[in-house]
């Protein structure tokens, strides 16, 4: 079974300036001692809380949707939760097989045809080449794109590319979803079809975790939501009772 | 968000502290066992970054075995008159050397990009870091593929005794890779870190190709200096240069590279414990 636990989580992100990202600076300035440290106070690292003493329980079944400002943290949250990011301290406990789909694009390569791009996707997905093989003829009839499959990418449209992105991205169901602003499905004559396909992918998905700006978004693919301010949870509840907090804390 | 600062120094020792728990050594070693697990990814990923490269050339990857080649003719011809050398013995040699000094030289150089060309992937895919350097040696071997075969020819040509000693090829360049490996971890994490260690790395590894027995033989140094010996690229240039010469491997070089290997990963195994966690900040 999925489940997901954090407790206490925090991140903090160092800010680094030119002169912190050398080598050289910084052998220098051990080197030279104490004397130049008075001038070197500009060259201290700024440090960003980008996340403080998150706690999060989900399990199976769970819809949870993350909103906030830009910056409140909520794609740093969705990294944590992928284990891309470690905490710095604090504990992440997380079951079940996870995808995180920022970009559905992701290693996509333009000089390669459709067909080496489904396989590329596919292992980017944590799918072996065999298992690919198997869903090819699936993935591809989905996709429309007949002949095309045999041209490089860069040929494409935005839109076709689009299309290539999504039916290999939701080819395979994770038991954890992570979502940031949803998943793009391309042009309008695809959309029908698209949303249908994602409905049904969405809904075999044990735990679907969204971080969006669009409350229509969070509304009608999430059961809860939390709040984030500056790093931190300022609300966690039902989604409606949720986006109206948003919606006053923006208040004017 | 707030922001307050601290101290640079202190926050690596707090880092260093938290990395060098039992539990983080196991995660870089599940780290780099997971990696390799993935390695229908990594491969497809070295193999395309090598196509990429010449995807619309007629010749394609064959440009790495053509450049090569003009290299080692052009090389070979002007300091094989340098040093007043037989053709028939210093063109093997060079080629040898050459391709040899190839694969060592972007096993390194490329070994410092492998987090940060990676830089897009790590904050989106939750793969082990070390798939990012595997991928590099991967494509670094698929050049030295290309590469090699100029080595083959020259030596059909000048009639080198290829013989049994051939067979210590292979295990010279597993143990050379497995040296790659280690370097692009160290590396890449110090790379991403401090940005200007690619640039001082490759500065170095230019003037080690000049003080390292590849366009000039050991034995035109007077004396066999320690200047020689105390080269640890001597040596994993020698390795595998011997063998392919027909030459049997010499134990001291064997040994040299051996203990190369133990000390660079026991080094690489502490840093990436410590450090690994990071480095999706970083980049």
């Amino acid at each position: 079974m999925a489940s997901i636990q954090l407790e206490n989580v925090s991140v903090s992100f160092p800010v680094y300036s030119a002169s912190t990202r050398s080598l050289k600076n910084r052998l220098i300035q051990s080197a030279t001692g104490g004397q130049i440290r008075a001038d070197t106070v500009s060259q201290r690292i700024s440090v960003v809380q980008a996340l403080q003493d998150i706690n999060i329980s989900l399990k199976s079944g769970d819809r949870l949707g993350l909103i906030g400002h830009n910056g409140a943290g909520k794609t740093t949250l969705l990294r944590v939760l992928g284990g891309i990011y470690e905490p710095n301290s604090g504990r992440v406990a997380v079951q079940g097989s996870t995808v995180p789909l920022f970009d559905i694009g992701l290693g996509m390569n333009q000089e390669s045809t459709g067909y080496e791009n489904i396989v590329l996707r596919g292992l980017f997905l944590g799918l072996t080449r065999q298992r690919i093989r198997s869903m090819m003829d699936e993935i591809a009839e989905f996709t429309e794109l007949g002949d095309f499959l045999d041209l490089p990418i860069r040929t494409y449209s935005a839109g076709m590319q689009m299309r290539l992105a999504f039916a290999v991205s939701t080819s395979v169901v994770p038991d954890i979803l992570l979502l940031d602003e949803g998943i793009g499905a391309g042009d309008a004559a695809f959309l029908n079809k698209a949303r249908e396909r994602l409905q049904h992918f969405t809904e075999q998905v044990s735990i679907i975790v969204l971080s969006s700006h669009s409350e229509e978004l969070v509304r009608t693919m999430c059961s809860k939501a939390l709040v984030m301010e500056h790093g931190q949870i300022v609300f966690a509840g039902p989604t409606d009772e949720a986006l109206e907090r948003y919606q006053a804390m923006r208040g004017w | 968000m707030s922001t307050d600062t601290l101290h640079g120094e202190s926050s690596l020792l707090i880092q260093l502290r938290h990395g060098l728990r039992r539990e983080q050594i196991d995660h870089a070693l599940s780290d780099i066992a997971a990696g390799w697990g993935r390695r229908e990814l990594w491969m497809t990923l070295g193999l395309h970054d090598v196509r990429q490269r010449y995807r619309r050339s007629k010749l394609g990857p064959f440009w790495i075995t053509l450049s090569m080649a003009i290299m080692v003719l052009a090389l070979g011809i002007l300091y094989g008159q340098i040093f007043g050398q037989d053709l028939h013995e210093y063109l093997p040699f060079l080629a040898a050397g050459f391709v040899i000094w190839g694969l060592i030289a972007s096993l390194i150089i490329d070994g410092c990009q492998s987090f940060i060309m990676a830089e897009g992937m790590i904050r989106q895919l939750n793969a082990p870091l070390s798939i990012y350097a595997y991928r590099g040696i991967w494509s670094t071997l698929i050049a030295f593929g290309h590469n090699i075969w100029v080595f083959f020819a020259v030596a059909v040509w000048f009639g080198v005794d290829l013989n049994w000693n051939l067979l210590w090829v292979p295990v010279a360049l597993l143990m050379l890779l497995l040296n790659g490996l280690w370097i692009a971890l160290f590396f890449g994490l110090l790379s991403a870190r401090f940005r200007d260690v690619p640039l001082i790395v490759g500065s170095i590894v230019q003037v080690l190709f000049f003080i390292t027995p590849v366009i000039w033989r050991p034995e035109m140094l007077p004396g066999r200096a320690l200047l020689l010996d105390l080269n640890p690229f001597y040596h994993l240039v020698e390795i595998m240069r011997a063998p392919l010469l027909g030459q049997a491997p010499g134990l001291e070089n064997w040994l040299t590279v051996i203990l190369i290997t133990v000390v660079g990963w026991t080094a690489t195994l502490f840093f990436y414990s410590a450090y690994r966690w990071r480095i999706a900040y970083w980049v």
